[in-house]
């Protein structure tokens, strides 16, 4: 499973955290602290995975910013890196050929989108479409959402509930 | 940039964004944010803030944590925005408590109430973004608040809130797995969604089942073939494509949960092997997502039952990885290889000189992940070479955690495969000398341990050997400066003990290594303490030898010191100290006798050398001791105590609401149907006295009208959850194939393994470094390759007393450790019976065992040896019959095997024949050349560059 999602620009600046194991804040900012340390060193032709505490770190750089997954030791390291790539491909289908400062500004809203890609440190939707036309909804007006697909039950309590009021 | 979603925005928003991103240091950084945090908590807390500027203050708020300072002031205004009606704004107060609060926070237990009704909710991104916080949020204790809701969600109409659900399901699996046992069919059940993205997610939960529970999930395995065959040939929708790969995420998960079915099930596995063939087949592997299906298939071929087809293809993904430029592919082939070599061993070897490239590689992942192979595959042969690289290794890194780890792996091979006790002693040595308080303490009473009992019962010599070679070792080491505590303990116990043993040393140039130690650690007290109990040990041996003792003056103001150290425990072996040398040689004798650290001390439990007193006593009126169990008029307290525990189990949390009060007037409406919808207002307590009495009637009777109608509906949805459901096996007709096994795959896997082999090495050849030869020689030291030199006379040049001497420590080595992996051939304790061996090869090596077993004179009388060459007899065949005959068959020989055997053979059941075998079918003059072999290894031949022999021989 993911423990957590960090994204640092290449200045070791945070962009955005997510965390799906427990940290307290300041074991937080110690794993940051030591992770860009790690990470922001490294070459660039070197592997894509650091071993970290016993666990491993994956991380891919795109343009000036990393992006890293924290993952278990027996995890595939290969599918994480395509999960990272996933996520940018997503992003960049959001905001239409993303680049940092989208997700600087609108850091919340890559957490929206991570929260559909990956639920509880596993990734739960491979489907980009999929993802897309959930944030999409989300972002869109929430009466125009209203379920009115199911049952006809539904509509008829609806109604009773406008009239009782 | 920000127009998308409707976000507002402010321009102070901005600016803080802006201004953090231009900051120049991290002192700037945090002098912005910290004005940033003044501001929030003045305007957060402003009343009537409008609902946008909060939304704005709360992801400023996530800014501000996110950037690692605390926002704790704001949490509970985030907890408040998750009650918000607005989808946006309670998306938004979702996020934040997410991202602020742990399972374990105060909060949650305000939160629990939103969830619930969020969960509740017509409006089904509603109940999404609650959904995302169950995952998050919810702990052990508040799993049965929303149970029973998120179980029905798995009925929902929309695919995304029966993905969340079943997530949500799994977290709670992975928090508390007692929850959610009982809701395992619902799993199986959405096994069969029609939504490819849920029965992907359900993936998940039913790999930690499977993980913890194979056996009650083998039924499923023709479903997961099936469903794994229906992705490969691209069934699902073409959303689910990944650069070209049908649902790649998909398979992989797949084919790990199939890794655990297949896991050393014949008849499991069987159903696998044409599927992960056709993957296998169709895996893409120039790009990197095919290249994860493909480790994710080598993985599952090595841990399913063995097929020689799919090693084979296992086998050239792995050297396709290996000789990858990426530095990614190779640490996957390496990692794979060490997957691999656990069925095949052979397979190493062709990459012998890909693994030294990784090896020396700057890539420090890389080198990590090469130790990891090396570590796996290490034998006795060449545990030597494998250790002092990892030792110098450990040496040159800062990394603690890694040093823990490196350094208890060098432990471990040194204490199973250690070749000599001089080896053993100097490894274990710079082990502690530097990774010393990183080891675990465990390490040093083992080593203590072994120098103390010794390796064999009936050689003396060889142990007071290795004594005095520790001794002699330890002080040599005492002059370096700063040693690690852990090791100066060990060191210390061992002078104390056997300092003087050998009558090297004098017992007063011993003790004054003790003292200058115990003055050079003068804050260790652990250190001082043993160095104190050592000092008492080399007198008490002195003045029980008979011989005169007088303390050496640093020695006597040591004393001085710790008979008023503050530490009672130095203070009283100082004291002990004092009085033991005020005995006589035979008081002195008793208390302290010489090498006796490994005898038994006898307790008196009874304690019955106080009888005597105790009857005196009682003679004089003292009251006889009644023992606590009889004693009366006393409670039980152990029984008062688990009523209390009792009590304090069934007094959990609630959730549920509270029962309304009883209606006395309108009897019509059930109370429990008011609670379930909040649409429903309730109503005020009608007291008959009011006059629109009659007014407010119609209204609540159609209020009890639609909430009758829900109710229906509820009731309809939990006949659906309550459905037992069981997989359709319909499906499984079409993919259950027999493998067809050709009868000639060894040969056939034999010769595809010795191409890959020649292409490699006449690609590398040109560049090889003499060294590096030398080492792959030593660390793979291949069976056919050094024949030549095995040939010559190092057979009568080696003395053969050396050989007795380091057999016998390395087998009651492996007694004293108990634990013999499945590498390690345990038959070096038959060697015992057998005189001829020692005059034809060293009894070290593993092949050994099958040298003996092979020669046709072999003594009967042992048995293990009996029972193995019947499996060798067997081995022309052996395969086939593993193909051929159902699973049970392999067992039972095996079984058979290990009933025989008193030995450790008996934990190693199937693993040792199967490599047996391996062996036994690599060359047909399989007894010349293994005797050679083993030999040439124990000699420590290591081919050079004048051996021009090497690639000739590897060359077939």
């Amino acid at each position: 499973m993911i423990h957590f999602v960090l994204l640092i620009s290449r200045q070791g600046k945070v962009r955005l955290t997510k965390w799906y194991s427990a940290y307290s804040q300041k074991e937080r900012t110690k794993v940051i602290r030591e992770l860009s340390g790690l990470i922001l060193t490294r070459g660039p032709k070197l592997c894509n995975f650091v071993e970290w505490r016993g666990l491993r770190v994956v991380y891919k750089r795109y343009a000036s910013l990393y992006f890293c997954m924290c993952i278990d030791e027996d995890d595939n390291e290969l599918e994480i890196l395509e999960i990272i790539h996933h996520y940018v491909e997503v992003l960049d289908r959001y905001f239409g050929s993303v680049c940092e400062l989208d997700l600087i500004y609108n850091f919340h809203k890559a957490y929206f989108i991570l929260d559909e890609l990956l639920i509880a440190g596993e990734l739960q939707e491979p489907s980009k479409r999929t993802v897309a036309r959930l944030v999409a909804a989300q972002d869109s007006l929430v009466e125009t959402a209203k379920e009115q697909t199911s049952s006809i039950t539904n509509i008829i309590a609806q109604a009773a509930n406008t009239a009782s009021l | 940039m920000g127009s998308q979603g409707g976000f507002y925005q402010s321009k102070e928003f901005l600016d803080l964004v802006k201004s953090i991103g231009e900051a120049r240091s991290k002192a700037e950084e945090d002098r912005i944010v910290l004005s940033e945090i003044e501001t929030l908590k003045r305007r957060i807390s402003e009343p009537d803030t409008p609902k946008r500027k909060m939304k704005e203050y709360i992801i400023r708020l996530v800014y501000v944590e996110m950037l690692g300072h605390d926002a704790s002031f704001g949490y509970i205004h985030a907890v408040k925005m998750t009650h918000d009606d607005t989808l946006l704004v309670k998306r938004t107060g979702y996020l934040a408590v997410t991202l602020f609060l742990n399972e374990d926070h105060d909060l949650i237990i305000l939160i629990v109430n939103t969830i619930q009704k969020d969960l509740k909710s017509d409006n089904y991104l509603v109940v999404c973004v609650a959904l995302n916080a169950v995952c998050k949020l919810i702990n052990e204790e508040t799993i049965p608040a929303v149970l029973p809701q998120i179980v029905e969600l798995l009925a929902h109409p929309k695919e995304a809130v029966r993905k969340k659900a079943i997530m949500a399901l799994h977290r709670f699996y992975q928090k508390s797995p007692s929850s959610v046992s009982h809701l395992v069919s619902n799993f199986r059940k959405r096994l069969c969604d029609n939504d490819p993205g849920v029965m992907g997610a359900t993936l998940c939960p039913l790999f930690d089942l499977i993980t913890n529970d194979v056996n009650s999930y083998k039924d499923l395995v023709i479903s997961f073939v099936s469903i794994l065959k229906q992705v490969a040939e691209r069934r699902l929708p073409k959303a689910y494509d990944y650069h070209q790969m049908p649902a790649p995420f998909i398979q992989i998960k797949l084919l790990k949960i199939l890794a655990l079915l297949g896991s050393g099930d014949k008849q499991a596995s069987e159903n696998m092997y044409t599927v992960v063939g056709d993957i296998f087949r169709k895996c893409d592997s120039s790009s990197n997502i095919g290249n994860a299906v493909l480790y994710e298939c080598i993985c599952c071929v090595s841990s399913i039952y063995p097929n020689p087809k799919l090693l084979e293809s296992a086998a050239d993904a792995i050297s396709r990885f290996l000789k990858s430029d990426s530095h990614n592919l190779k640490y996957m082939g390496i990692d794979a290889l060490g997957r691999l070599i656990k069925i095949s061993p052979e397979i190493a070897e062709q990459h012998q000189l890909a693994v030294i490239d990784c090896l020396e590689d700057p890539d420090d992942t890389l080198k990590r992940k090469t130790f990891e192979l090396l570590y796996k595959m290490t034998k006795s042969t060449n545990v030597e070479v494998i250790v002092d690289r990892m030792i110098d290794y450990m040496i040159s890194i800062n990394d603690n955690h890694y040093k823990t780890e490196i350094a208890s792996r060098c432990v471990e091979l040194a204490e199973q495969f250690a070749p000599s006790n001089q080896w053993f002693i100097q490894t274990m040595n710079k082990v502690f000398e530097h990774a010393g308080d990183l080891v675990n303490i465990k390490v040093a009473h083992n080593l203590m341990r072994l120098i103390a009992e010794g390796f064999g019962e009936d050689d003396n010599t060889a142990d007071s050997q290795l004594r005095s070679s520790a001794v002699e070792s330890y002080l040599y080491i005492l002059g370096e400066p700063k040693l690690p505590s852990v090791f100066l303990q060990v060191i210390c116990w061992v002078l104390g003990e056997y300092g003087t043993a050998d009558g090297k040393y004098s017992a007063s140039y011993i003790t004054g290594k003790l003292c200058d130690v115990a003055e050079a650690y003068s804050n260790d007290e652990t250190v001082k303490a043993y160095a104190v109990t050592a000092l008492m040990k080399i007198y008490a041996f002195e003045i029980a030898a008979g011989r005169m003792v007088d303390m050496l003056p640093e020695c006597h103001s040591l004393m001085e010191e710790f008979l008023a150290s503050h530490s009672t425990d130095l203070q009283q072996r100082a004291y002990e100290l004092q009085a033991v040398i005020g005995l006589d040689a035979h008081a002195v004798e008793s208390i302290m006798p010489s090498d006796a650290s490994c005898e038994d001390i006898e307790v008196d439990k009874a304690l019955s050398f106080l009888n005597g007193y105790i009857q005196e006593s009682i003679e004089k009126g003292a009251q006889p001791y009644i023992p606590e169990s009889e004693r009366s008029g006393m409670l039980n307290i152990s029984n008062f105590r688990n009523q209390d525990h009792h009590e304090a189990s069934s007094h959990g949390l609630r959730f549920e609401a509270y029962e309304l009060p009883k209606q006395t007037v309108q009897a019509r409406i059930p109370p429990a149907s008011l609670a379930s919808t909040e649409l429903v207002p309730v109503p005020e307590p009608v007291y008959p006295r009011e006059s629109y009495q009659t007014t407010t009637v119609p209204s609540v009777s159609s209020d009890a009208a639609s909430t009758e109608l829900k109710l229906r509906l509820d009731g309809v949805q939990k006949k659906w959850g309550r459905q037992t459901h069981f997989p359709s096996t319909s499906t499984s007709n079409s993919t259950s194939q027999k493998t067809v096994n050709g009868i000639t795959q060894v040969d056939g896997s034999n010769t595809a393994n010795s191409r890959t082999r020649e292409t490699y090495d006449s690609r590398k050849q040109v560049e090889i470094s003499p060294e590096k030869q030398k080492l792959a020689a030593s660390l793979f030291g291949g069976p056919s390759k050094t024949e030549k030199k095995s040939a010559t006379g190092h057979k009568s040049s080696k003395p053969s007393s050396h050989m007795v001497k380091s057999h016998a420590p390395k087998s009651s080595m492996e007694v004293a450790s108990e634990k013999t992996s499945p590498v390690q051939q345990p038959p070096d304790l038959l060697d015992f019976g057998e005189p001829t061996v020692k005059s034809t090869a060293p009894s070290l090596d593993p092949f050994k065992d099958l040298e003996g077993l092979l020669e046709p004179t072999t003594q009967v009388s042992s048995a293990v040896n009996h029972s193995s060459t019947a499996a060798v007899t067997k081995s022309p065949d052996i395969m086939g019959l593993y193909t051929e005959t159902p699973a049970g068959a392999h067992h039972k020989d095996s079984d058979i095997l290990s009933g025989l055997s008193n030995s450790p053979m008996t934990n190693m059941v199937g693993g040792t024949t199967t490599m047996q075998v391996a062996q036994t079918s690599k060359s047909p003059n399989l007894k010349d050349s293994l005797e050679k072999d083993a030999l040439v290894r124990q000699m420590g031949v290591t081919p050079s560059s004048q051996n021009p022999n090497l690639f000739k021989d590897l060359l077939g």
